[in-house]
């Protein structure tokens, strides 16, 4: 056999048929479900009068609608509770377990699967959200759907799907003080640019990258969808294996050391052929930001906001243009010292443990900047009660942050935490569109650190001189 | 789904490049458990001012693109979110064919699955479209799925691809879970061989 990719070798294992036009009907191992892309299908089931197949490998959460303040009220908006209610009543109705909104497990989706031990490395993955990329990081390949597909999975357990093709991002080297794997990704993603990885699956590869941990291999691959890749991939390797072992879900004695046994297969054969190779050193990349509407306006802190006269394009120079005025920029100054209005530090890119103690270290013994209104969303019930249980909480209340529930929250402002018209959100998520975290919102996209450096001095700063 | 085979329509021009699913249909929209209801809102950012009255700048609020079945645009279009409430927004608001250089992967299959059809083109040719499109409303674009060509208003025709499994469907207005339970005994003989070989899989049961 030729030498194959990781992603060759878990799609290859999950064929089960080839339809004529090479179309695959691919087998799905998990299936994670939450309240916004899932009543429709559903409904759809019920319509057909068909069953879901396999309610032993699907999981429901809520948590891009929740509150994400008090949850002992009943939930204020109307149509965000009747959400949720559906849910509930559907799962209860096609027997899917289900975390609800008071469980301890409850959280973001793709911070709960990994947490779980529920996704885990050489499986398909799948759920009606664009970050389920998040999850390559185990070593799965895992992609986000349509609701349509979403009911083709409940009521067959597979996909249609024609292979995508092989990428490699090698990131080699060390990088410096206060660069994160965000920055990693949006120099990345500065660099190839938001469609940059369509058709492909990219997977990532190179020291910086093996000597992430899992959060930080969760934040790359979470933003591979903000590259136009259809998924993200990170061989798994001790780290990872490490990172499953005990996981509520996962395999336990025998049958984990014959489930490693097998992840250890997983690794791309030597020789085998990317259609795509991209390369950065590790030691170029500084700790960045996004000055625009899209995830691949990426500069440097230290840097100065691009001038659309030096854009030969004249379509791409009136986009460039509408970007400053929305965000509010001048061509040409510098981004350092923009005052912000909010700082969102949480989302599925950036809500982990990991990403809170990276905060927590800035924050500590400072205090966050008159007028700056500063929140911390953890990723799920169980971060924020290992945060506490480090005592984190404090550290943020201290420094005049929120310490909140667990939920999607700012990052798609579907619930009420949301930006009033002209506010400069420094923000931790993944996704800086026009009016993503409330209409007429400005986002910048940045990590966790810089996220707590801008909390502290009330604007876009440089972590570095902070630490 | 509704069967796509010829369709003959004001197309509208809107010359934007990476124009994401957020921009189609805003979040704080997809509280809905129906598929249906959701053109009002589509585009609502570029549609409608801060006081909720509409743009008359944008080109869906102008004659005659108020009744466009066509959209034209440049790259990458419907990146970001997965959300299918972007194709069922579009097509509420009666949007069938997406014309573009090139599109996002789960937008472009999202389309397929709600009986809308994306069309790749050349910018030049989407260039071209646009010019035809902004000469009004006698200038209808006819797209014929069955020939694979965008019969333009002069009469020439643009020939494009399309997925020959994906063209049947649409052709037919055929729900692809049909299809694919036809394979079940596959599926069934699959996960049977996976279980002896992977045994450790494990299964997700909550107390």
């Amino acid at each position: 056999m030729a030498p194959r990719t990781l992603f060759d070798k878990i799609w290859d294992s999950h064929v089960v048929e080839t339809l004529p036009d090479k179309t695959a009907i691919l087998y799905i191992d998990r299936h994670l479900v939450h309240e916004v892309t899932s009543p429709q299908a559903f409904e759809g089931l019920r319509m057909s009068g068909r069953r879901l197949r396999h309610p032993d490998a699907t999981i429901a959460v809520v948590d891009h609608n929740v509150p994400t303040s008090d949850r002992t009220q009943p939930i204020e908006e109307a149509e965000s509770r009747n959400q949720i209610e559906t849910l509930e009543r559907n799962v209860k109705e096609f027997g899917v377990p289900y975390f609800p909104l008071l469980s301890a497990r409850q959280g973001i989706v793709h911070v709960v699967g990994p947490e779980q031990g529920i996704s885990l490395p050489g499986m398909t993955i799948v759920c009606g959200d664009s970050h389920t990329s998040t999850h390559g990081a185990m070593g799965a390949l895992a992609f986000g759907i349509g609701t349509s597909e979403v009911e083709h999975v409940m009521a067959t357990q597979t996909i249609l799907q024609k292979p995508a093709k092989n990428m490699k991002v090698v990131v080699e080297g060390q990088v410096g003080p206060g660069v994160t794997a965000k920055d990693i990704m949006l120099a990345i993603i500065g660099h190839i640019g938001t469609a940059g990885g369509t058709g492909h699956v990219i997977e990532f590869a190179g020291s910086a990258i093996r000597e992430l941990d899992m959060a930080g291999r969760m934040t790359i691959c979470n933003m591979s969808i903000e590259a136009g890749a259809r998924a993200g991939l990170v061989a798994p390797d001790e780290t990872t294996f490490e990172y499953v072992r005990g996981r509520p879900f996962a395999p336990k004695g025998e049958a984990f050391d014959e489930a490693v046994a097998y992840w250890k297969t997983l690794a791309a054969d030597e020789g085998a052929h990317y259609d795509r190779v991209v390369e950065l050193r590790a030691e170029d990349i500084t700790p960045v930001l996004t000055w625009g509407t899209s995830p691949e306006t990426v500069i440097p802190v230290t840097g100065t906001v691009p001038d659309p006269a030096s854009e030969a394009d004249p379509g791409k120079r009136a986009q460039m243009q509408r970007m400053l005025d929305y965000m509010g920029l001048e061509a040409g100054q510098k981004i350092a010292g923009t005052p912000v209005d909010v700082v969102f530090i949480g989302s599925c890119t950036n809500s982990r443990i990991e990403d809170l103690r990276a905060a927590a270290a800035i924050a500590a013994g400072r205090k966050v900047a008159e007028g700056v209104r500063a929140m911390i969303v953890p990723g799920s019930g169980i971060v924020k009660a290992q945060a506490e249980e480090e005592g984190l909480d404090k550290v943020f209340l201290e420094a005049g942050f929120e310490w909140r529930e667990a939920g999607c929250s700012m990052c798609l402002g579907m619930n009420p935490d949301r930006l009033t018209p002209g506010q400069r959100c420094a923000s931790t998520s993944n996704r800086n569109f026009e009016g993503r975290q409330g209409p007429g919102g400005r986002t910048h996209l940045l990590s966790p650190a810089m996220a707590a450096a801008a909390a502290v001095t009330g604007c876009l700063t440089d972590v570095r001189e902070l630490i | 789904m509704d069967k796509f085979t010829v369709l003959s329509a004001v197309a509208a021009p809107l010359p934007e490049e990476n124009i994401d699913t957020d921009k189609i249909i805003p979040a704080r929209f997809l509280k809905t458990t129906k598929r249906t209801g959701l053109g009002v809102h589509a585009f609502d950012s570029m549609r409608y001012r801060a006081d909720g009255s509409e743009n008359p700048d944008f080109v869906l609020n102008q004659e005659p693109y108020r009744k466009a079945e066509i959209l034209i645009t440049y790259d990458n279009l419907g990146c970001g979110s997965s959300r299918e409430h972007a194709p069922w927004a579009l097509l509420d608001f009666g949007i069938r064919c997406v014309i573009a250089p090139s599109f996002a992967d789960i937008f472009h299959n999202n389309c397929f699955k709600n009986g809308i059809l994306p069309i790749v083109l050349p910018h030049d040719v989407c260039t071209q479209l646009m010019e035809d499109a902004r000469m009004g409303g006698n200038a209808r674009l006819t797209i014929d799925l069955p020939r694979q060509v965008v019969v333009r208003p002069d009469g020439t025709e643009v020939p494009f691809n399309v997925d020959p499994l994906r063209k049947k469907l649409l052709l037919e207005g055929l729900d692809d879970i049909g299809q694919t339970l036809q394979h079940e005994k596959e599926i069934t003989t699959f996960e049977e061989r996976r279980a002896q070989a992977q045994p450790w899989i494990p299964r997700i049961v909550l107390d």
